[in-house]
């Protein structure tokens, strides 16, 4: 049975990639040093599938590569000219739906979305503008949460419950009211026994939920996506965002 | 970069905007020489010319926050040839978009009448000579057709010029990532 100890590979954009059985295309991609793209992803979490951005082509058909379970010989597409396009088209919509004004954005330069944004090419927001009303909570003493940039990734609702198990954040609503609210009775953050050490502080691709008083400390130029891509530096490891932020 | 046949006509303004992103044109310092054995400037800030004639290439700073806004901004669209967005304000409204999620009569209000410390009998302005506020402030694209974008608060003097460079050389504007930024 020496067949047992090869190792088993699939293609992405045909390059041979190994992979573990039971492993996600995604984590065979990343384990593999292949960037696909991603926002709702985090190698701690259950895979969500909502944000799109990591969607391939499996054998032709277009699947979230987070979601999707590798078999081998399994040829997948993924930087092809359409499939860009299609991702850049998500950004947009992401951009369009929320209040996403990066000069003022103290996550501006450590930011996913924007970091993703610039990796796609993204020149403009080409949609019309929803610009919805979402007011900010800063009732945390420590802990500013701006609703405006939230892209529903569930991220912090994750950490937030499985990991550090105060079960802060929820989604409420459907289809286009969906947002994030707060678990507390009053829903406002300084109600809650959310601390900055929380791992829901650090998973946030976007600039919601911030460390108060450290904003804007690393000069433009030196943060993280200024000089070096997000398709090169993509390990998510969990508190790097932290660290940028302290 | 071979010199075109002819001077390619530049016309560029300012709407709801800071001008920071004509500051940054000038960035380019000495190289605007270069620049001008190419292009020959029409309206502009620059020349002080008031109205839009024929041109080759506009430059749009700034979003749409007024009537006057939307004038100029169908002018430029009715005599560019091209017509390129520069800057977040011009790109997703910037800063003064940052007042749509508000009622712009209850801001009005506030600035001009209610808040304290204004001058007895302080009134919202209402001169004929004023342009009026639009409801929400828009970003260009979705007003007119625009037909390149150059994001940052402001690009870059070299952005601008890689941009501008690439455009009259017949190329498709490509940034670098490090001149790409929407900050």
């Amino acid at each position: 049975m020496s067949r047992m100890n090869e190792q088993q590979v699939f293609l992405i954009d045909g390059r041979d990639v190994p992979f573990a059985p039971g492993q996600t295309v995604m984590q065979a991609a990343l384990d593999a040093g292949v960037y696909i793209p991603h926002l709702c992803f985090h190698p701690q979490f259950k895979p969500h599938g909502s944000c799109k951005l990591c969607t391939v082509k499996v054998n032709g058909r277009p699947a979230t590569s987070c979601t999707l379970p590798v078999a081998a010989g399994m040829e997948i597409e993924s930087e092809t000219a359409e499939l860009k396009d299609k991702r850049r088209m998500l950004l947009q919509m992401l951009f369009v739906e929320g209040n996403h004004f990066c000069p003022s954005c103290e996550k501006s330069g450590n930011c996913k979305l924007q970091a993703l944004a610039y990796d796609l090419g993204m020149m403009s927001p080409h949609y019309d503008h929803f610009f919805p009303d979402r007011p900010v909570d800063a009732t945390h003493p420590e802990i500013l949460l701006d609703f405006n940039r939230c892209i529903l990734c569930e991220l912090c609702v994750r950490a937030s419950g499985e990991v550090d198990r105060k079960n802060v954040f929820a989604l409420s609503g459907r289809g286009i009211t969906k947002h994030l609210i707060v678990n507390s009775e009053s829903g406002r953050l300084g109600d809650t026994d959310m601390s900055t050490t929380d791992m829901a502080m650090s998973v946030c691709p976007v600039g919601v939920i911030l460390k108060k008083r450290v904003g804007f400390a690393v000069p433009v130029g030196q943060r993280k996506y200024d000089t070096i891509p997000i398709s090169e530096q993509f390990g998510d490891a969990p508190n790097a965002v932290l660290e940028q932020t302290r | 970069m071979n010199a075109p046949a002819r001077k390619l006509r530049v016309a560029t303004t300012s709407l709801a905007g800071c001008f920071g992103c004509h500051m940054s044109f000038l960035d380019i310092d000495e190289r605007i020489l270069k620049l001008l054995e190419l292009i020959e400037f029409d309206r502009s800030p620059l020349t002080d010319i008031k109205h839009c004639g024929p041109c080759d290439l506009g430059i749009i700073e700034g979003g749409v926050c007024n009537a006057e806004n939307v004038h100029v901004l169908r002018e430029f669209r009715a005599n560019c040839k091209i017509l390129v967005a520069i800057g977040a304000c011009a790109v997703n409204g910037g800063l003064p978009a940052q007042r749509n999620h508000l009622d712009l009569r209850d801001i009005l209000e506030e600035v001009y009448h209610t808040s304290p410390g204004l001058a007895p009998g302080s009134q919202i302005p209402n001169d004929p000579e004023l342009p009026l506020p639009l409801d929400k402030v828009y970003p260009i694209h979705e007003v007119v057709k625009i037909d390149y974008f150059l994001p940052g608060c402001p690009p870059s003097g070299d952005a601008i010029w890689k941009f501008l460079t690439d455009l009259i050389a017949g190329r498709t504007p490509h940034l670098s990532h490090e001149m790409m930024h929407y900050d």
